[in-house]
C-alpha cells in the first residue's frame, strides 16, 4: 500500500491537527493520521498517549477542540451522521447491554441498523455461531466472559459490512483464544477490503495485524512506519545474566562492541542489556563472544523490545507507567 | 420523524426486554402503590376524617397521582443508570436517531405504569374507592395520570443524564416521596395555612388527584383553590404540557451531547 502512487491513495481515515482537552488534560495535541483506504491501521502507545481519546473524536463520540478530520470522505464535525453510516466501532467506548441476551443485542442492532425483516435475525445467528457464542445467545450477555463479551462487541460492528471499522483495544485481558479469534477476524475484514484502525497497548498486536504503525505520545503521532520499519528502527533487546558482580563491566564492553548501543546495567539482578539494531546479530554470536572474553555468563537471551523499550527507544522517554513506578 | 418512531419503537423492545430479564422491580413497583393504600387508608385513615367522603376512597385518587409523579424517579434511576453503560457509546455512534434512547425509556414507562395502576385500582375498588362518573370519565381520568406520568418520566430522564451518578440518582429518586406529601393526594389542602396551601395547590399533583376527584367522584374543589386545582382537568394538560416542552429537548441534548 505505502508504494502506490500518490495521487491514487484514497484515505479512508485523515485527520489534521486534532487537539482536544479535558480539564487539565491535554488528550491529543496535533495529532495527524493519514490511514489508506483498504490498509489496517495499529495505533500503539501506552495509557494516557491518547489512543481512546482520538477514536472518540473519529466516532463521533466527542467533537475536537480545533482541527478536523474525516473519516471515509465525511466530515466527522460537519456531517457526524454520514460517517455514522459508515463506521463500525468496538472496544472501550462502545459496548452491548449487559441486561439483554447476546441474540437480543445483535437483533436489535440489526434493526437500528435497518437490516429488514427475516435478514437481521438471520444475521445474528451466523454471527453468534462464526464467534461461537451460539450455546450462550440467550443468557443475559453480563454473564459472559470477558472474552465472549469481546467477541459479541465485534459481532455487533460486523452486522453491516463496515466502511472503516474502529477497534479500541479489542484485545486487551483476553485470553489467547478470543484473541486469535478477534485477529482473525480482523484479517478476514481486511481481506475483503475494510479499512480498520485499531488501538493496542501490544507491539506484538500491531505487528501481526497492522499494514502501518503509528507510535503516539502525548497525544501526537511520534513514528509512523511499517511493522518492518519500526522494527528496524528499534531492534531486539540483547540480555545477559552474568555469575558474579564482577563480570559486569567486561559483558558491558562486549555488548557495547556488538550492539554498538549504551549498555544499561542491573546490579541487583547481574544483568547487561543492551538495543541490538543489526538484525544479523544472533544470539550465539552474542555468547561465543562473551565466552572468548571470559565473562562467566549464566544466562542469555534476544528478544522483541517490550513496548516500554520501543517507547524509550523512539520517543527518548519512559511510558507514563514507568514514570509513575 | 418516521425514524424518531423506528429507533424509538425499537429501543422501547429493548426496555421491554429487559424487564423481562429482571421482572423483579417491575413487580416492587406494581405492588408498593398498593401497599400503601393499605397502610394510609387503614393506618393513618383511621386518624384522619375527609369532609363528606370516606378516607379510602379520597385517597385512591391521591396515590394513582402520586404513583403518576413517580416518573421522576424511575425515569432518574433508570437515565442514570443507562448513562454508565458501554452500550450508549453504541448507539452514538450508529446512525440512530438522537432521541429515540429518552423516548424509548419513556415509552418503556408509560406502557408498564399503565399496566401497573391497574392493580391499585382494583384494589382501591375493593377498599371502597367508586367510580360513580361513568366509563368514559373513568377513561378520560386514566389519560391524564398517563399523560402526566409521560411528562414526570421526562424530567426524570433529563435529571437522571444530569446526575449521571446511580446511587446519587437513587438517593434524590427516594427524596421525591416527599413531593407527594405538600400536594392533596393524601389530605385536603383546604385546612393548610396560606402559603404552605398555596404551594400545595400549585404542585402539579394537586391537580391531578383533584381532576381523578371530579372524573371519578364528582368531587368538585375548593371554590377559592388555585387555578391548576380549581380547573383540575385543564391544569393537568397544562402542567403535563408545559414539563413535555422544558423537558423533552433538555433530556434529548443532554443524552446526545453526553460524554464529548
Amino acid at each position: 500500500m505505502r508504494y502506490r502512487e500518490h495521487m491514487t491513495t484514497t484515505y479512508a481515515v485523515l485527520s489534521d491537527g486534532l487537539e482536544k482537552r479535558f480539564g487539565d488534560v491535554h488528550a491529543l495535541r496535533g495529532l495527524d493520521l493519514a490511514v489508506a483506504e483498504g490498509t489496517v491501521c495499529g495505533i500503539l502507545g501506552p495509557n494516557g498517549a491518547g489512543k481512546t481519546t482520538a477514536v472518540r473524536v473519529l466516532t463521533t463520540l466527542t467533537t475536537p477542540d480545533s482541527g478536523t478530520a474525516t473519516v471515509a470522505g465525511h466530515d466527522v464535525r460537519d456531517a457526524p451522521g454520514a460517517v455514522r453510516r459508515a463506521i463500525g466501532v468496538t472496544g472501550q467506548s462502545a459496548s452491548v447491554d449487559g441486561e439483554l441476551s447476546g441474540r437480543e443485542n445483535l437483533r436489535l442492532f440489526a434493526r437500528l441498523l435497518r437490516i429488514r425483516g427475516a435478514a437481521g435475525p438471520t444475521r445474528a445467528d451466523e454471527l453468534l455461531e462464526r464467534f461461537e457464542l451460539t450455546d450462550a445467545a440467550d443468557r443475559p450477555a453480563r454473564t459472559y466472559s470477558g472474552g465472549m463479551r469481546r467477541r459479541l462487541d465485534l459481532a455487533a460492528s460486523l452486522l453491516t459490512r463496515p466502511e472503516v471499522l474502529f477497534l479500541d483495544e479489542p484485545t486487551t485481558g483476553l485470553d489467547p483464544h478470543s484473541r486469535n479469534q478477534i485477529w482473525n477476524a480482523v484479517r478476514d475484514l481486511a481481506d475483503r477490503g475494510t479499512t480498520v484502525l485499531l488501538t493496542t497497548q501490544y507491539l506484538e498486536e500491531a505487528d501481526r495485524l497492522a499494514d502501518d504503525i503509528v507510535l503516539i505520545d502525548q497525544g501526537r503521532a511520534a513514528v509512523t512506519g511499517t511493522p518492518a520499519e519500526l522494527k528496524a528502527r528499534i531492534g531486539s533487546y540483547a540480555e545477559v545474566v552474568v555469575a558474579d558482580g564482577s563480570a559486569m563491566l567486561p559483558a558491558a564492553a562486549v555488548l557495547d562492541q556488538l550492539t554498538g548501543a549504551e549498555p544499561v546495567l542491573d546490579h541487583e539482578r547481574r544483568t547487561v542489556g543492551a538495543v541490538a539494531a543489526d538484525p544479523s546479530l544472533t544470539l550465539p554470536r552474542i555468547v561465543r563472544e562473551l565466552d572468548a572474553a571470559g565473562v562467566p555468563v549464566v544466562d542469555a537471551s534476544l528478544r522483541p523490545p517490550t513496548l516500554d523499550e520501543v517507547f524509550l527507544r523512539l520517543t527518548g522517554r519512559n511510558t507514563p507507567e514507568e514514570r509513575a513506578a | 420523524m418516521s425514524t424518531i418512531v423506528y429507533d424509538g419503537t425499537a429501543m422501547l423492545g429493548r426496555h421491554l426486554q429487559r424487564v423481562k430479564h429482571a421482572p423483579g422491580v417491575l413487580i416492587l413497583m406494581q405492588t408498593m402503590p398498593v401497599t400503601m393504600l393499605l397502610f394510609f387508608g387503614y393506618v393513618f385513615g383511621s386518624a384522619l376524617a375527609v369532609p363528606g367522603q370516606e378516607y379510602r376512597a379520597f385517597l385512591v385518587p391521591g396515590l394513582l397521582a402520586a404513583t403518576a409523579a413517580n416518573g421522576i424517579m424511575s425515569g432518574m434511576f433508570q437515565a442514570a443508570q443507562d448513562s454508565h453503560r458501554g452500550v450508549m457509546d453504541r448507539f452514538r455512534t450508529m446512525p440512530v436517531s438522537r432521541a429515540a434512547v429518552p423516548l424509548g425509556q419513556t415509552a418503556a414507562d408509560l406502557l408498564i405504569t399503565a399496566a401497573g395502576m391497574v392493580p391499585l385500582a382494583l384494589v382501591g375498588l375493593a377498599v371502597g374507592w367508586r367510580v360513580e362518573g361513568g366509563a368514559l370519565a373513568a377513561l378520560g381520568a386514566f389519560g391524564l395520570l398517563v399523560l402526566f406520568r409521560f411528562a414526570t418520566a421526562w424530567v426524570g430522564c433529563y435529571l437522571g443524564l444530569l446526575i449521571h451518578n446511580e446511587e446519587a440518582a437513587g438517593q434524590l429518586g427516594s427524596a421525591t416521596f416527599i413531593l407527594p406529601l405538600i400536594s392533596s393526594a393524601y389530605i385536603p389542602t383546604d385546612n393548610l395555612p396560606g402559603w404552605l396551601r398555596t404551594v400545595a395547590e400549585w404542585n402539579p399533583i394537586s391537580a391531578v388527584a383533584t381532576a381523578v376527584r371530579g372524573l371519578c367522584q364528582n368531587a368538585s374543589p375548593a371554590a377559592d383553590a388555585a387555578w391548576p386545582v380549581a380547573h383540575p382537568v385543564a391544569g393537568t394538560i397544562a402542567w403535563s404540557l408545559v414539563l413535555l416542552a422544558v423537558f423533552v429537548p433538555l433530556a434529548v441534548r443532554k443524552y446526545a451531547n453526553s460524554g464529548r
